[in-house]
């Protein structure tokens, strides 16, 4: 069976879900450009989601994504469409080809009605037993012998495939959150996986125009791997400044730390928020058990989510209350663990600042991440943090080295193939401007 | 029409900004001022130095494609929105694709040459900026033969003109092309620099010729022409008085003010045709030999050009056709530094459409507005030397690919 003929018919498990409606997106274009280049072809995607009304907002978000797509390919789809003689301005193939991509698509609550799927994306809830329960209702009713894609971010694919019964029919393709943004997917095979399954989906990521990373079948892979551990130090600092310093302080100045002195896009509070703290806690959870000579947990997390403090992001792409709250985009608030509120970030800053000490210069992301000399300036940067006797500099210093160890640390236990492999993954997917297995601070 | 039958001078030029990407004003997701702004802009500006709307007889607005860009027509209407002494007078609004301003000046010339007007308003705008450049293209191409657009690329113009390109280096060679592009380029910016209203106006990069080395890229863009080959899409408006000697007098101006207009043509070429010679503006060529015979004189006494670079490979087509080299040897031309401000003749001295910007009806009036401040002293930092041998200047306006053109020689008013 040949690359096309499995995309016969298609479903997206948790279509409506932040990374689902990504999939669901990016593999309806794909399924189109083929359908478009062999005008015999007769494919079907389903989107299936327990939420009906998450489905019901699907189709428009799906619409929109695919006009901005169009737009930047018309070349090529003014090739694609030539035979249409009634398409002659790029308005015209533009509105066509968002309305054949959503032809595609078909939505469903029934699990029933994707039984005889050729090829199954799951992009559920980080919840093992429900995982594969699901994966195992479809094997068991389809004549198909479906391959199957999981999203998973921590859970062992090779777990999923035996508890599932799946004889090495599924693969870890792991996408990047948002989908159709991201260039890095990991790619997690298990032991058994089929070869042709493996070769398909090094396919389908070439025409997404993917970066494939391999990661070990490993809990968390490399991703999650660094974040998880990265995320706990940067709470174990902030739990130590706490002595001296408010709650919302100590987590304003680690935040600052971990964004500004190590010139991420992000800092570290900032990017758990992102990520929402309750998928964090829940990765964690699922993770630990793994880990045996670790403990990949935090109190404070769980402390948080009880007090109903869980970050993430509303449908629209806005953020929900976490550590911050946000106003355009922007910290705006501290969230105190004492009290229960927010504080105006404005009266944090100053503390801060004159705790951290000046930032070397220049000091900031986007002006060295995007810069054609972007090399010389991250060792300028840094050699001069070196050189800093500030109580900032030597905070950025531990967080550059211990996310270091976690980079070394995953290659060493073999969950990633090598060096570059990890700063890949970081550079690619968390668009960090050097990765984190470096020589800064030999 | 060797000779024309009265004088007719231009004076009293304004330019608004040309606002697109480049500009610090520039946002694509910020409100932006509309057609109407303008219109009025550049209305205002021309009238404050004649003594207001009272002083004009006739209005005429060139426009490319307004009905398409801001859903708008019967731009004549927008006139008394100016001044209210425009109410009850003639206007008349003329479309020529990006030759639309070069019409603005000819019908404004004969009015005045018909005596039917002493004194002409002359605008000539486009607010492009409204929709984004893919679907810009779709617009853009009705510059050419709609027949033809389903056979042509996303990008059409920059694709019939990445077609030349193409043909061009076939026959003369590549590589000395793309760098006498990349020269035209650097120039363009040069002197965009030096005029506050042009795009390219805070354009800071340091090494212009390198930057505009870049591959052409065919799987996104045209297989010929890169992004720096190629003008911007530009918000903006021109306007120009076009009087009689008596026109002068009643808005109580001096002719050390004015240019005069020696000879202008105007020439059209079938566009349901494709080019007779890819490597050749052969209409360029006929409309600049017949206003130059017209005027009784040839290149050597052109002091500057402000010829229409939509694309690189249009400025080096222009100054072959001009003459001014052989074909096959404009790049030449243009790499020796003939064509730079300091040059022996230096074009496009506020940037062209390239560096000014090229808001596509408002430029024929623009290169009208750059001759009238140079050759009146009038061009504040971006003023090059008009040499006495060489009194002249000359623009050259084109509508779609080399279909609709406009040449008229100035020369400052005695």
């Amino acid at each position: 069976m040949g690359y096309t003929d499995k995309f016969r018919k298609v479903a997206v498990l948790g279509a409506a879900g932040k990374m689902g409606s990504g999939i669901l997106l990016l593999t309806a274009m794909e399924m189109t450009d083929l359908m478009l280049q062999n005008k015999e072809l007769k494919l079907v995607l389903y989107a299936v989601d327990v939420s009906a009304d998450g489905l019901s907002g699907l189709l428009q978000y799906v619409q929109s994504q695919v006009v901005r797509a169009a737009e930047k390919k018309t070349v090529l789809l003014r090739k694609l469409y030539a035979d249409r003689k009634d398409l002659i301005e790029n308005g015209d193939v533009i509105e066509q080809y968002t309305k054949d991509v959503l032809a595609t698509i078909r939505i469903s609550t029934h699990l029933s009605d994707i039984y005889d799927s050729s090829l199954v994306f799951e992009a559920i809830k980080e919840d093992p037993k429900l995982k594969v329960s699901i994966l195992r209702e479809i094997d068991a009713n389809s004549q198909e012998s479906p391959w199957f894609f999981t999203n998973t971010s921590s859970i062992p694919i090779g777990e999923l495939n035996t508890d599932a019964g799946l004889n090495g029919r599924i693969i870890g393709f792991h996408f990047y959150n948002p989908p159709a943004v991201q260039k890095l997917v990991e790619l997690i095979p298990t032991e058994d996986c089929k070869p042709e399954l493996i070769e398909f989906a090094k396919n389908y990521a070439r025409n997404l125009r993917k970066k494939i990373v391999p990661s070990n079948d490993f809990a968390g892979f490399i991703g999650n791997g660094h974040f998880m551990r990265d995320a706990l130090h940067g709470i174990i600092e902030a739990k130590k400044l706490n002595d001296q310093f408010s709650f919302a302080e100590s987590v304003y100045i680690m935040n600052s730390i971990s964004q500004d002195f190590l010139l991420r896009p992000m800092g570290i509070f900032q990017l758990i928020d992102y990520v929402g703290i309750d998928v964090v806690s829940y990765i964690m959870q699922v993770m630990n058990p793994y880990l045996p000579d670790e403990e990949l947990h935090s109190e404070l997390l769980d402390q948080l989510l009880t007090k109903g403090v869980k970050g993430g992001q509303f449908s629209n792409g806005t953020q929900k209350d976490g550590f911050f709250q946000y106003k355009k985009g922007r910290i705006s608030h501290v969230y105190e663990l004492k009290t229960g509120a927010y504080v105006p970030v404005d009266e944090i800053v100053k503390k801060s600042e004159s705790f951290t000490g000046p930032l070397p210069q220049p000091a900031n992301w986007k002006q060295v991440n995007f810069s054609p000399g972007k090399k010389e300036m991250l060792e300028n940067f840094f050699s001069k943090l070196k050189s800093m006797d500030t109580k900032g500099a030597k905070l950025a210093r531990n967080y550059v080295l211990e996310s270091k160890r976690i980079g070394e640390l995953l290659v060493n236990t073999g969950v990633a193939a090598s060096v570059d492999d990890v700063n890949k993954v970081l550079e690619t997917g968390f668009y960090h401007a050097y990765g984190p297995i470096n020589n800064y601070f030999n | 029409m060797k000779n024309l039958r009265r004088k007719v001078y231009m004076t009293a030029g304004y330019n608004t900004i040309s606002l697109g990407t480049g500009r610090k004003e520039f946002h694509p997701k910020k409100p932006r001022p509309g057609l109407e702004h303008y219109i009025d802009e550049a209305g205002k500006g021309c009238l404050e130095q004649i003594g207001g709307g009272k002083n004009v007889d006739e209005c005429v607005i060139g426009n490319f494609m307004a009905a398409r860009f801001n859903k708008q027509a019967n731009l004549p209407g927008f006139f008394p929105m100016i001044d209210p002494d425009l109410r009850f007078k003639p206007a008349t609004s003329v479309e020529g694709a990006c030759g639309s301003g070069g019409l603005a000046l000819t019908s404004g010339i004969r009015s005045v040459l018909a005596e039917t007007a002493e004194v002409v308003l002359s605008i000539g705008v486009e607010v492009q900026n409204t929709m984004k450049a893919i679907y810009g293209a779709d617009v853009l191409a009705g510059a050419g033969w709609f027949q033809e657009r389903k056979n042509g690329h996303a990008y059409y113009f920059p694709g019939q003109f990445s077609d030349r390109a193409g043909a061009y280096f076939e026959k003369y060679g590549r590589e000395k092309t793309r760098q006498a592009f990349a020269r035209w380029y650097k120039n363009a910016i040069d002197n965009a620099r030096l005029c506050e209203t042009a795009q390219e106006f805070h354009n800071n990069t340091e090494d212009l010729e390198e930057l505009a080395m870049m591959e052409p890229n065919g799987k996104v863009f045209v297989d010929h022409l890169n992004v720096f080959d190629c003008s911007k899409v530009s918000d903006g408006a021109s306007s120009i008085a076009i009087l009689s000697e008596e026109g002068l007098q009643a808005c109580g101006l001096t002719k050390d003010q004015a240019i005069e207009v020696v000879a202008w043509s105007q020439v059209e070429e079938d566009i349901t045709k494709p080019p007779q010679d890819l490597t050749s503006l052969t209409t360029i060529r006929t409309a600049v030999a017949l206003a130059l015979d017209r005027a009784g004189i040839t290149m050597a006494q052109i002091g500057t050009v402000e010829t229409h670079d939509c694309f690189t490979v249009a400025g080096l087509l222009g100054v072959e056709a001009m003459g001014l080299a052989e074909p096959g040897e404009g790049a030449d031309f243009i790499l020796q530094g003939n064509t730079a401000r300091d040059g022996v003749i230096p074009f496009n001295t506020t940037g062209g459409l390239i560096g000014w910007g090229h808001p596509t009806g408002a430029t024929g009036v623009h290169q009208a507005v750059t001759i009238w401040e140079q050759l009146t002293g009038k061009a504040g930092k971006a003023q090059i030397e008009i040499k006495k041998d060489r009194p002249y200047g000359m623009s050259v306006n084109m509508g779609g690919d080399d279909k609709t053109i406009v040449v008229v020689i100035y020369k400052q008013a005695t």
